[in-house]
């Protein structure tokens, strides 16, 4: 089948890296350049889904890692990449990469953890660590296309140094309430949150069931176990808790 | 049952994989684990991405429901822990 055009297939894609932007000291969000990449039409992505990266050593060996796009639909493709000390490829992507240099992305993929419009709400967006980011591009489509579904985020993070997108989310309103979690240290005066999610912050946090709810859950899978038994405990139904988990650490 | 490691993954992490393999998006069908019956979609089940290869396990009763090892461009695939897939 090599070399056939298959309708669905994915195809590995040159893309440029353009403009960068450091979101802390650990995390990076990389502008791809990516000919062909659908704007606002038919065919873009949806929020919520990812790209696969793919990096080739001059030996020939191969790594591909799975990246939340952090970009709206419509949008020009970014992603948002945290660096794992022991890592094969977030190094690279957040310490080595340039402006002008090039890597392997193929997609948009998944059609589970994304969000639609028509799928009702409220909505109850619980990240941990860089667990923000696909739930960052499902806040701003919702900008974007005028949604006026009222949004409830939950974000756990290490330390105020950690948090991802900080001014962006500090300045969400419109119906977008943001609880934070500071989970190791915590600035002087902070008022937020200072333990890690559990049953009693998702109960003050969390939507009714009455309301009807729909929750996405995104973070290190020691986070998404815990916030998802929680609302399940809360009595969320199980198919209106979307999960996805991700191997880095950071809540 | 094994305690879920914390590397543990789930069916996203693979969308791409499965797209390669089945020629569409996959982490929305439905997976029956031919042990224990249990019904999932693919997003849910969990995955372990290992140097070599990829294994999918069934998070009721641990079985593996499906492997995948790349060998010189070729994606050796069984399905054979899963009752179906649709």
């Amino acid at each position: 089948m090599a070399g056939t055009a298959v309708r669905g297939r994915l195809t590995w894609q040159t893309a440029t890296v353009g403009a960068v932007f450091d979101e802390t000291p650990r995390v990076r969000t990389l502008m791809l350049e990516l000919p062909g990449w659908p704007g606002p039409s038919a065919g873009q992505h949806r929020a919520g889904q990812h790209v696969d990266v793919r990096l080739t050593a001059d030996d020939g060996y191969q790594a591909e890692r799975a990246y939340s796009i952090a970009s709206a639909p419509g949008e020009p493709l970014a992603i948002t990449v945290e660096r794992l000390d022991d890592g094969e490829v977030s190094p690279y992507l957040t310490e080595e990469l340039r402006p002008g240099d090039v890597l392997e992305v193929r997609g948009p993929i998944g059609g589970y953890f994304v969000w639609e419009p028509g799928f009702g709400g409220p909505l109850l967006l619980a990240a941990g660590g860089s667990g923000v980011v696909p739930l960052r591009a499902i806040l701003r489509y919702r900008g974007l296309i005028g949604s006026s579904v009222p949004v409830r985020l939950l974000y756990s993070s290490r330390s105020w140094e950690d948090v991802i997108y900080r001014a962006e989310l500090d300045a969400a309103s419109d119906g977008v309430s943001v609880s934070r979690a500071l989970t190791r240290t915590q600035p002087p005066g902070w008022t937020g949150y200072a333990r890690r999610v559990d049953k009693e912050m998702l109960a003050e946090v969390a939507w009714p069931v009455a309301d009807g709810p729909l929750a996405y859950v995104c973070g290190p899978t020691s986070f998404v176990e815990s916030v998802a038994s929680g609302l399940v405990a809360l009595g969320y139904p199980a198919e209106r808790i979307k999960t996805e988990r991700f191997g880095a650490t950071g809540q | 049952m094994e305690e879920l490691d914390s590397s543990v993954l789930d069916g996203n992490a693979i969308g791409g994989l499965l797209i390669e393999v089945f020629g569409t998006e996959m982490t929305t069908a439905t997976g029956t684990c031919a042990s224990c019956g249990s019904v999932s979609q693919v997003a849910e089940l969990a995955v372990y991405l290992h140097g070599l290869g990829t294994v999918v396990r069934c998070r009721a009763c641990d079985a593996m429901l499906m492997t995948f090892v790349q060998i010189r461009g070729v994606t050796c695939v069984d399905l054979q822990g899963l009752a179906s897939l649709t």
